[in-house]
């Protein structure tokens, strides 16, 4: 689960162009939207790609991301459940 | 025809250098311009969280209009300032990125970032954002540098009294070729807008 969360936290910060994050300084318990990380809606959208790129889980409602993306705690958590690859 | 408008301050980033009033602001040796952008950025104090997931196109006009801009004391609530953009290449570098990622079906992950870049006039919403300009917008695609078209354009926005100024010019880009000028006219000034001048200062 440890490598799962440092590999969420290293694609977000390259496939979202984090420029000013470090990997290092997201936690597992961060909220990732909001006042959180400040991520967005095409965020939220680049990462149900990256689900299905990656893990093989397809949301087919966006909706579902806004509990799944709350943290990368809760984001590992969901893709050990439904990971297919 | 038109009352008499004014060139208050132009902006140019092109050959690794970026000039506002024809004096370099900022210059350096990077081949790429992803590297040049990013370090511009930086070492002209640009604060904008968005710039870095922005298209290259949005990177370079919104650069060029941030240079322009803030030092315009401008309102943080509303400004009456329309936008005329123009080019020759429109979005074919991000239409390429995103041909790229659905060319191969069993490879088929079309970004959502990059997507939405795919029109050339998305420069113009991130400026818009940025600066809170609200009047009306055209991006408009040429073969070539159009002085004449932006200037009525911008004398018609004017004269009808549709806004209080018109930022204009041309964002030309495609890989690591580009050529940015950006223009303020107004109402009140020295410099005339006329397209002798238009094209004058596209060439410093």
């Amino acid at each position: 689960m440890e490598s799962l969360k440092q590999e969420l936290k290293e694609n977000i910060v390259e496939q979202l162009n984090l420029e000013d994050i470090a990997v290092a300084d997201i936690n597992d318990n961060d909220i990732l939207f909001g006042d959180g990380l400040g991520l967005d809606s095409i965020d939220a959208l680049e990462l149900i790609v990256m689900l299905d790129k990656n893990y093989g889980i397809k949301l087919t409602d966006p909706k579902e991301g806004r509990a799944i993306f709350e943290s990368i705690a809760v984001m590992a958590k969901y893709i050990s459940e439904h990971r297919t690859k | 025809m038109y009352s008499e408008y004014y060139i208050k301050t132009f902006c140019s980033i092109k050959n690794n250098t970026v000039s506002l009033n024809g004096s370099t602001v900022y210059s350096d040796g990077n081949t790429e311009f992803s590297e040049f952008i990013k370090a511009a950025y930086k070492a002209l104090d640009t604060k904008y969280s968005k710039f870095f997931k922005m298209d290259a196109l949005s990177k370079l006009a919104f650069l060029a209009a941030d240079v322009l801009l803030k030092n315009e004391n401008l309102n943080e609530e509303k400004n009456d300032i329309a936008v005329i953009l123009s080019n020759k290449a429109s979005s074919i570098d991000t239409d390429r990125k995103h041909q790229k990622s659905i060319e191969n079906k069993e490879d088929y992950y079309p970004s959502p970032a990059v997507f939405v870049y795919t029109l050339p006039n998305i420069c113009i919403g991130e400026i818009s954002i940025k600066y809170k300009l609200f009047s009306e917008n055209s991006f408009f695609i040429f073969d070539s540098f159009n002085a004449q078209h932006l200037l009525d354009y911008a004398n018609s926005l004017l004269s009808t009294n549709k806004t209080e100024k018109v930022l204009c010019g041309w964002v030309e880009l495609d890989g690591d070729q580009y050529d940015a000028y950006l223009y303020l006219v107004t109402k009140i000034g020295t410099i005339t807008h006329n397209k002798e001048n238009i094209i004058k200062f596209y060439n410093t």
